[in-house]
């Protein structure tokens, strides 16, 4: 759209030193290159608004604390990941590390989305992403800037660019602060990077997140989230995450050595899922790894 | 001024153009040539089904009892929870969780090929179910009079420009949403969306995203995307039977 804001002015600015035929011409040609850009910004689509979330997917995984079923864990990141405990959440360094950036697509929160446009030209600088109770809002910029210095600060939200592939929004986040892929405790280092595709077909929006995190994952965490547009209007800010003590002085870090985490086999006896699934083995991700479930198992 | 007035024109009549409302941007098919001709992107192939989500509801059968996260009206957990499933075996219903509201959730293998240069066929290694999808009718609307009602119902299909698929199945047998009998009804309708994203270093991502519709069965429609890889070839491809259990 901003290129059709450009030729259009460009239009005008040349009126006054050409001659009538010229300028006719000019008005025409403008207009073609106007219809031509209208046209291809057509190829975009409108994501802005408020998208309720519809949570038909059991995405957070923390009714259980040894839940990282369909992470692919590598054997640092199961470690860490076995090696948590809830009770760290008392530790004031660490009573935000559960909202990163991958929580768009793992809490059950729905997105408000809005867009902030350059005065003059009308295009779009960037997409912001409300934030939500303890979770920071997500700008993705749309200027072509590029991604700071890899020793530039990380946040909770990181820094995200973003291009438009067709009809497809595609952003790109870097800049993340270590923390969660899920809530029970499975990590994600301050290396980890997110991709994310944003497909709109009609008043469904669904959010493709591809995950990276060459210290803590054995591959690329794929998964995906849908929502609806929503009339009733979302909330675009929420009470930030704020922390206080809560009964840790900082003088210890709960966990759990490894082996001894307590709850590694809760999932097996209340949902039949084998440990390796548990625990978030890579092979467990597909289909052959139903083969491997002894017939007896619970659940099988 | 003649010429400024045809200028706006043209502009006011591109302005009032639909776009940017998702499946109506961008360029629409060419409605002379076949689906497969002008396909926008290649579906076919071997795609695998990546568990990253509902574990404890894809891999293994769930609990009785288990229906998290489903938007079930009270007459749609009675009858879950009187899923019986080797009931459903021994009266020949054990594909009642590979019907077309759930089939793409499966832990599976899906093959998708060009039946025929208006249709395109997706099968299922897990319960050897196929899906037709039908290039020449609009969305919903089956050819009349109906057939019989099958576990994948009829499907049309439409692509969605720039890059992408819309499918649409009615004309089911009910089936479960998931395998501990969470049912839809034989009215249920069926509406899919089909992308592809490239995966980093190499490869493609299938994403597709399902809505049911039911009234009978869900308070609300059912909303949940499915991720797949592509494969080169289809050495894992490992046809099973139904199992209701």
């Amino acid at each position: 759209m901003g290129s059709t804001a450009v030729h259009c002015k460009m239009s005008r600015s040349h009126r006054k030193s050409t001659g009538p035929k010229s300028v006719g011409a000019g008005i025409l040609a403008a207009a073609f290159l106007c219809l031509l850009a209208c046209r291809a910004a057509g190829a975009e689509v409108e994501i802005t608004g408020s998208w309720a979330a519809r949570n038909h997917e059991f995405l957070t995984g923390d009714g259980v604390p040894v839940d990282f079923t369909g992470i692919p864990l590598n054997e640092e990141g199961r470690i860490r990941a076995l090696s948590y405990s809830e009770s760290q959440l008392a530790m004031v360094e660490r009573q935000c590390q559960g909202w990163p950036a991958f929580y768009m697509v793992q809490g059950p929160f729905g997105l408000k989305i809005w867009s902030e446009t350059d005065p003059l030209k009308g295009n779009v600088i960037s997409y912001i992403i409300g934030a939500w109770e303890d979770k920071a809002p997500l700008t993705i910029w749309m200027d072509g800037r590029s991604h700071p210095s890899e020793y530039a600060e990380h946040t909770r939200s990181g820094f995200t660019t973003g291009t438009w592939e067709g009809d497809t929004l595609v952003a790109y986040t870097t800049h993340m602060k270590a923390g969660f892929l899920r809530k029970t405790g499975a990590p994600s280092s301050d290396e980890a990077t997110m991709t994310t595709r944003y497909y709109r077909h009609g008043d469904i929006l669904t959010v493709l997140a591809i995950i990276e995190d060459p210290i803590y994952l054995a591959e690329p965490w794929i998964t995906s989230r849908s929502f609806q547009l929503s009339t009733t209007p979302l909330p675009s800010v929420g009470p930030p995450c704020v922390t206080a003590y809560e009964g840790n002085s900082g003088t210890t870090a709960p966990h759990y050595l490894p082996e001894k985490n307590p709850f590694v086999d809760e999932m097996t006896t209340k949902y039949g899922v084998p440990r390796d699934a548990a625990i978030g083995k890579p092979e467990t991700l597909y289909p052959e790894y139903k083969k491997k479930i002894p017939p007896d198992a619970p659940g099988r | 001024m003649r010429l400024f007035f045809i200028a706006a024109l043209i502009m006011l009549l591109f302005a009032a153009q639909p776009r940017a409302a998702g499946q109506d941007s961008g360029k629409t098919p060419d409605a002379t040539a076949t689906a497969k001709a002008s396909a926008p992107m290649d579906l076919t192939g071997y795609w695998v089904a990546i568990v990253t989500k509902d574990w404890r509801f894809r891999m293994v059968t769930p609990r009785k009892g288990d229906y998290r996260a489903v938007p079930m009206t009270e007459q749609a957990r009675k009858i879950a929870d009187a899923w019986d499933p080797a009931g459903d075996q021994a009266s020949g219903n054990q594909c009642k969780a590979y019907g077309g509201a759930a089939v793409m959730r499966l832990a599976a293998r899906f093959h998708i090929t060009w039946q025929d240069d208006n249709t395109l066929r997706v099968d299922s290694d897990a319960g050897m179910q196929t899906r037709l999808f039908h290039f020449n009718a609009p969305p919903h609307t089956p050819p009349s009079p109906l057939g019989e009602r099958t576990w994948q119902g009829y499907s049309t299909a439409q692509w969605q420009m720039p890059a992408s698929l819309q499918v649409a199945t009615t004309n089911l047998r009910s089936g479960y949403l998931r395998k501990n009998g969470v049912p839809y009804s034989e009215n249920a309708a069926v509406t899919e969306y089909f992308d592809i994203a490239p995966l980093p270093g190499g490869g493609q991502v299938l994403l597709v995203t399902t809505i049911v519709d039911d009234p009978q069965y869900l308070q609300q429609q059912f909303i949940v995307s499915s991720e797949f890889k592509k494969e080169a070839d289809g050495s894992k491809w490992d046809p099973q039977p139904c199992t209701a259990k």
